[in-house]
């Protein structure tokens, strides 16, 4: 057989296989590190600090499980969150994480690192980035072939869609998450693959730690009943379907419950029910495939398939009997949203008022992905080219988080998995067929033909047996130019520019010379390489800023960091007294505790809407209405954060409109949304702003004293573009505490009663020394005279 | 499930139920049929505390789902085990020896029971 270019012959199959090993090892590990270090722009360029909001209590709980040890943690309730309810911790917190990181810890001290718990919890998501890559490996080796594997980990290693998520500092559930949701869908395709209990006790527990570490794991949840279903639908039921898919529910369901946040879930709520049901029907399937063993009578079978049917239909009526009756829980609204996407924004505005759970735009699969995107579709199309068990695996997982992404931003993450898998299979596929330096040979009979395609395509390694050579040929050669996509327009091209001799029928295919070959992969290098870049650049500018600090360019290309964050919270942390209740929205809930260490009334685990909605009127009513509802739960400050003198966009007003619509689900005749905006429609905080907008609490808050600091000239907001109001708002019932430099945070004190009974803003009035009014009676000012 | 199947057994003619059951008898290794009678064993064992919760209490429900879980976990697992060992499978299970099926099953019950005893309460 002729080669393309020369290859050495003389060399044993030991030291191939050796080396092969070593190079794997070798690439794996500088895989692991430049996934760990793409992720540590931000500890770099800024400091090792706890990015975002979530991370914060993350944080929290973990500094607890350090310094106190596990059972305090597990037992933990904190008072100071949620204000006058309290929240109990360990049973509404999904523990993996801090476990994770706490086990970590100890395990350092314990080797005498005495690493502080801030930097294990910083580090966390890179060194678990960096696991994921494996992970990821480890799948795709499943699904093709080493380097498929490693191609798959090298993307995964620095693809910004998961980078995102995991930057150094981003401390959150999704770090770990991915890494076991990849390696639980390992163990489960190995436990599919070989029938082995082992497997599906690992996938099992794996699956336990995940159900520990995100609530996300209600996609395994379906992911794998649902394949199972298609395998059954497909006919592909086999003994090690069973042995796989009982040994990981049966175990995998008992040991979700012991997680307390998810409790009895698993028995009791629709999202669950999938996989009880698949459960069921893998029972009745694998009894009827025991008992047709036995009997071979023809009538006998069809009523077994007729019983099959109607139990299958009767266990189906039972589910949706209980639904209805109200047993099985239905679906929640955060899950029910993924289907009716309208659902969230009418019924539940604080899901749809999360920026995460908007609809996902078309470039933004550019960002994350860049060349994944488009090779993505070819690889799945070449995994129904073969369409072994676990090659259903990846078409499911690709429609399904496909569907998922396309509806929700932040499912982008678990999109991002799938792509690498299925863009590795792509290109591993063409670097094998341009790679491989077997010659076709030109001959005219079929046979020959169909041959040199299998030599020459992917599945030359996965097929055994001859006899359905040719027909893989024929289904090779109908699916290639969809395969291919723009570069087997390319392909063809340049193959048939170099391959002159064959005629038309009986064309051998394959690829000719080391031209045609090198053409194909300097091209798909180029793409490497570019993608490289791209998620450098990527990470670089856009995934790894640090929301506490704001970093602005001066211009001359120096760096300003804006810290009114933490300047406001260390204010309050060091200059108020330590059960002193800090009203503000829920946003920055986990930060005040986190930072500021004081007690908040809402934090970012919704839970209690209308405790939310309480501060929502709070803020969006006027200071009378306000103030009682402030001094009722204790509020000494109020924290607002506001953007209009540098231009920082996240501030409250942007988010005011938010806190209306909250309030007014709940207080729907107090609180109008369309009293905010002026008769023409339009949302504004200038002259021509509506009453209701001028006197909520939150406006004025926001522009106190805003106007004078421009001394007179027309003031600027520079957020809404409009000019404020020459006379700012007055405020009667607050003090201004603190603001910070750039008046990002703005923090006021909330007054005690007046010692005299007096309403305070009529005090007010007096002290400013304005007349009262005439109307109103004085026979006590009379009577000291 | 085996009780809903017999059910459908008994409305085909009565010898094709005692064809099946002689063809079960006379081609099962003892192996198995040892397995089965485990596996009825465990199936009665969920009957009763399925009913014992529906007709008296569920009251400490995790002890129930830890109990009637524990059933249904060895149920399966055995029954794993049984199609891993069956000689007929053997070229389905090429990865999976019967001794090495004894060895995941063994695990898989040390798991199991360790969640079911962490579960009950």
């Amino acid at each position: 057989m002729s080669t393309a270019y020369p290859v050495p012959s003389d060399v044993s199959p030991v030291t191939v296989k050796n080396a092969a090993s070593l190079l794997r090892i070798v690439a794996l590990s500088l895989i692991s590190g430049a996934a760990i270090a793409s992720r540590l722009f931000a500890v770099v360029n800024f400091e090792s600090i706890i990015h975002e909001f979530d991370p914060w209590f993350n944080y929290r709980a973990t500094k607890v499980l350090a310094a106190k040890g596990f059972y305090e943690f597990w037992n933990w309730f904190d008072p100071t969150a949620w204000y006058p309810l309290g929240r109990v911790v360990g049973g509404t917190v999904y523990p993996g994480l801090m476990v994770t990181s706490g086990v970590i810890y100890n395990i350092l001290h314990w080797l005498n690192l005495p690493v502080d718990i801030r930097n294990v919890c910083v580090l966390l998501a890179p060194g678990f980035s960096a696991l994921t890559a494996w992970a990821t490996y480890m799948f795709t080796k499943e699904m093709k072939d080493e380097s498929a594997g490693l191609l798959a980990a090298a993307f995964i290693g620095i693809v910004p869609g998961y980078i995102s998520r995991s930057v150094a500092g981003s401390y959150d559930n999704e770090a770990i998450a991915i890494f076991l949701l990849m390696f639980t869908f390992y163990c489960w395709i190995k436990a599919l693959k070989q029938g082995s209990a082992l497997f599906g006790t690992i996938a099992a527990v794996f699956y336990f730690y995940m159900v520990a570490a995100w609530g996300g794991y209600v996609f395994i949840t379906n992911m794998i009943p649902l394949h199972a279903l298609v395998l059954i639908l497909m006919g592909r039921f086999s003994d090690r379907l069973y042995v796989a898919y009982s040994s990981w529910y049966a175990i995998g369901t008992l040991s979700s419950m012991q997680v307390p946040f998810v409790g009895f879930q698993p028995v009791s709520t629709s999202e669950h029910m999938g996989a009880l049901g698949v459960f069921g029907l893998l029972q009745i399937v694998a009894f009827a495939q025991l008992v047709r063993t036995h009997v071979s009578s023809q009538q006998f079978q069809k009523l077994l398939v007729a019983s099959v049917i109607a139990i299958g239909v009767l266990g189906a009526s039972a589910f949706v009997f209980l639904t209805i009756k109200g047993k099985i829980a239905p679906w929640t609204g955060r899950f029910y949203s993924l289907w009716d996407t309208g659902y969230a924004k009418k019924y539940i505005p604080i899901i749809a008022s999360v920026s995460e759970h908007q609809p996902t735009a078309w470039p933004s699969f550019f960002m994350d992905l860049q060349f994944l995107i488009f090779l993505f579709p070819a690889g799945v199309i070449l995994c129904f080219r073969q369409l072994r068990d676990e090659h259903l695996f990846v078409i499911i997982y690709a429609v399904m988080a496909s569907y998922f992404a396309g509806v929700m931003v932040r499912l982008m993450l678990t999109l991002t998995p799938v792509v690498c898998v299925a863009s590795a299979v792509a290109l591993s596929t063409l670097l094998d067929t341009y790679i491989d330096p077997t010659e076709p040979i030109p001959a005219e009979e079929d046979v020959d033909d169909s041959a040199s395609v299998v030599t020459n395509g992917s599945s030359a390694a996965n097929a055994p047996s001859t006899q359905t050579q040719s027909k893989k040929a024929k289904k090779a050669a109908a699916a290639a130019p969809p395969s291919k996509g723009p570069l087997g327009d390319l392909v063809a091209a340049t193959v048939s520019s170099t391959s002159t001799k064959a005629g038309a029928s009986s064309k051998p295919k394959g690829i000719f010379g080391i031209d045609a070959r090198l053409v194909v992969i300097l091209n798909t290098l180029a793409m490497l390489f570019f993608f490289v870049f791209h998620c450098t650049w990527v990470t670089s500018s856009a995934y790894s800023s640090p929301s506490v600090v704001l970093a602005s360019q001066n211009p001359d290309g120096s760096q300003h960091i804006i810290d009114d964050f933490r300047e406001a919270y260390y204010w309050l942390r060091q200059n108020t007294p330590e059960d002193a209740v800090v009203m503000s929205w829920w946003d920055y809930g986990y930060q005040i505790a986190g930072m500021a260490d004081r007690p908040t009334l809402v934090d970012n685990n919704t839970w209690n809407n209308t405790h939310i909605a309480t501060v929502g009127k709070a803020m969006s009513s006027s200071e009378e209405v306000a103030y009682p509802i402030l001094r009722k739960h204790d509020v000494e400050y109020v924290l607002v954060i506001f953007g209009g003198l540098i231009g920082y966009s996240g501030d409250d007003i942007n988010k005011f409109l938010w806190m209306v619509r909250i309030a007014q689900g709940v207080w729907p005749e107090e609180i109008q949304e369309p009293n905010y905006f002026t008769p023409q429609g339009e949302y504004r905080i200038d002259e021509r702003a509506s009453q209701a907008m001028k006197e909520s609490l939150m406006y004025k808050m926001s522009y106190y004293r805003f106007a004078e600091l421009f001394g007179g000239n027309p003031g600027t907001d520079r957020v809404r573009q409009q000019q404020v109001p020459k006379v700012g708002p007055t405020l009667d019932y607050l003090d201004e505490a603190f603001t910070s430099e750039n008046w990002i945070v703005r923090i006021y004190q909330v007054k005690k009663e007046d010692p005299l009974g007096r309403d305070l803003k009529s005090a007010n009035a007096f002290e400013q020394g304005k007349k009262r009014k005439r109307t109103k009676p004085a026979p006590r000012r009379r009577a000291i005279i | 499930m085996p009780p809903k199947a017999a059910r459908a057994q008994s409305a085909t003619p009565v010898n094709a139920f005692h064809s099946l059951w002689k063809a079960y008898n006379d081609n099962t290794p003892d192996r198995l049929k040892f397995i089965d009678a485990f596996l009825l064993f465990l199936m009665l064992s969920g009957i009763v505390q399925f009913a014992y919760c529906i007709l008296v209490t569920n009251f400490p429900y995790n002890a129930f789902l830890a109990g009637f879980s524990s059933n249904v976990g060895q149920f399966v697992l055995a029954a794993s085990l049984r199609s891993q060992v069956n000689p007929d499978n053997r070229d389905e299970f090429k990865d999976v020896s019967p001794e090495r099926a004894f060895a995941d099953f063994a695990l898989g019950s040390i798991v199991l029971h360790f969640f079911v005893y962490n579960y009950l309460g």
